[in-house]
This record gives C-alpha cells, structure tokens and sequence, in this order.
C-alpha cells in the first residue's frame, strides 16, 4: 500500500511566512531525505508599487490540487505543499511557495520546478500591477509557455 | 432565479462591474447579447474560456446555463 503523502494546498489573502510553511513540510516526513522549496516574491522592477492577483475559486483552488495530484504521480514524494497569495500585495511580500520533501532529492528539486513551471502558466490566476498611480493587467508571456513545455516534450 | 455572469480578470474593468445577472437559461447566443459588443469581441477570441457551474467548457458555444448558474468569463491567465 502506498504510504500517506501530506498535502497542504491553500489560497491565502493575508501575509504569510514561507519558513513556517517549509518547515512544516518537512517536518511531515518521518523518514525525511530531503525537503525542497521555492518562494516568490513581489519584485518593486520597473517602478511596481503594489501587485493584486485575482482568482476564481472553483477552478484556481481545483487547479492547484489537481497539480499537486500530478505532481505526486510524476515524482516519490512524501509531502508536497503549494501555497499561493491572492489579493493586494506590496514589493517584498512572498507570493507563492511550493515546497516537497522526498527521501530523494533529485525528486523533491523536480517536483518543486514542475509546480511552478505549472503556476507561472497555467494556474487560473489573473495579475495586474500598480505602476506610477495607474492600474496595469499582466499578459502572459511566452517564455512560461515554454517552461511548461519542458515536462512534455513530445 | 437566474443565471449570474461574472467578469475575471481584465473582463471586469471591460464590463465595469463583477458579475451581472440575467435571465435563465442562458446559451452562448443569448450570452454574446447579454455582455454588450465590447465583452462580446472578447470572447471570440480563443484564449478566452467560459466556465459554467464551476467547469470549463471544451466549447463554449455550447454554453447551457440553468437557474441557479455561475458563468465565469475567463480571459488568459497571467500565470501565479
């Protein structure tokens, strides 16, 4: 029988600490081999002020737990966590976090790249940033099309 | 009862409002009527989709929506 995976997938509106939720990630795996992360971050380039993501919850939240589904069939994965901002935030304010613990590391580091490879182009996320005063919509750009390509690449 | 229309992203600053409701049931004829010709030059584009009851439809003009309905007009996405 296959071992129980711990899952923690959430769309927050306020602030969060990224340490905490790594840890607790890690902390899950009884028999941890290793634990892999990444964070985003809102980037003050080009004069941004301030960046509101926008959501819709029947298919942003499915989305991001279907990913995770993929993402423990595709690697051997003991916990996998994906945790995304929606709302108003500020330079500076962590936006995302995925992290995966794995007795292999190679597993772990990949699992974390594939999730956001799949984030970045394909979750049900619509952005838009504040720059000089004014409202700015972010369009997508090819280059996360192409990331996302790298995990199919027939 | 009706079918309520909801404007994502980009869409909603187009529409000047989150949702709008209209009379059910609502299919994409009825659709492209109801959104006014600006929103409606927008989801002939194929990027956009339209999910109806929390699904996206492989095609949207084949849009049934009953009493009670979510249609969620969604533009490209800009990625997490």
């Amino acid at each position: 029988m296959a071992e129980a995976v711990f899952e923690d997938i959430r769309l927050l509106t306020d602030l969060f600490d990224p340490q905490e939720i790594i840890r607790a990630t890690a902390d899950r795996t009884m028999t941890k081999g290793g634990a892999a992360s990444f964070t985003g971050y809102v980037s003050s380039n080009d004069g941004v002020e301030a960046l509101e993501l926008s959501h819709y919850e029947p298919l942003t939240l499915t989305g991001m737990k279907k990913l995770a589904i993929a993402a423990r069939e595709r690697f051997d994965l003991k916990a996998i966590t994906i945790v995304h901002r929606v709302g108003r935030m500020t330079p500076g304010d962590p936006i995302v976090c995925v992290a995966a613990a794995s007795r292999h590391r190679r597993d772990a580091i990949n699992a974390v790249d594939f999730c956001m490879d799949h984030l970045k182009s394909a979750a049900w996320f619509w952005k838009r940033e504040l720059k000089h005063g004014e409202w700015h919509w972010i369009e997508p750009r090819q280059a996360d099309h192409e990331d996302l390509a790298r995990w199919n690449p027939e | 009862m009706a079918v309520t229309i909801l404007f994502l992203g980009p869409l909603r600053d187009k529409a000047g409002e989150d949702s709008r409701a209209v009379a059910a049931p609502l299919d994409w004829t009825g659709l492209i009527e109801a959104v006014g010709s600006e929103i409606a030059r927008e989801l002939a584009d194929d990027r956009v989709n339209i999910a109806c009851g929390g699904k996206v439809l492989s095609d949207k003009t084949t849009l049934n929506a009953l009493d009670g309905d979510e249609v969620a007009l969604l533009p490209p996405v800009s990625g997490g």
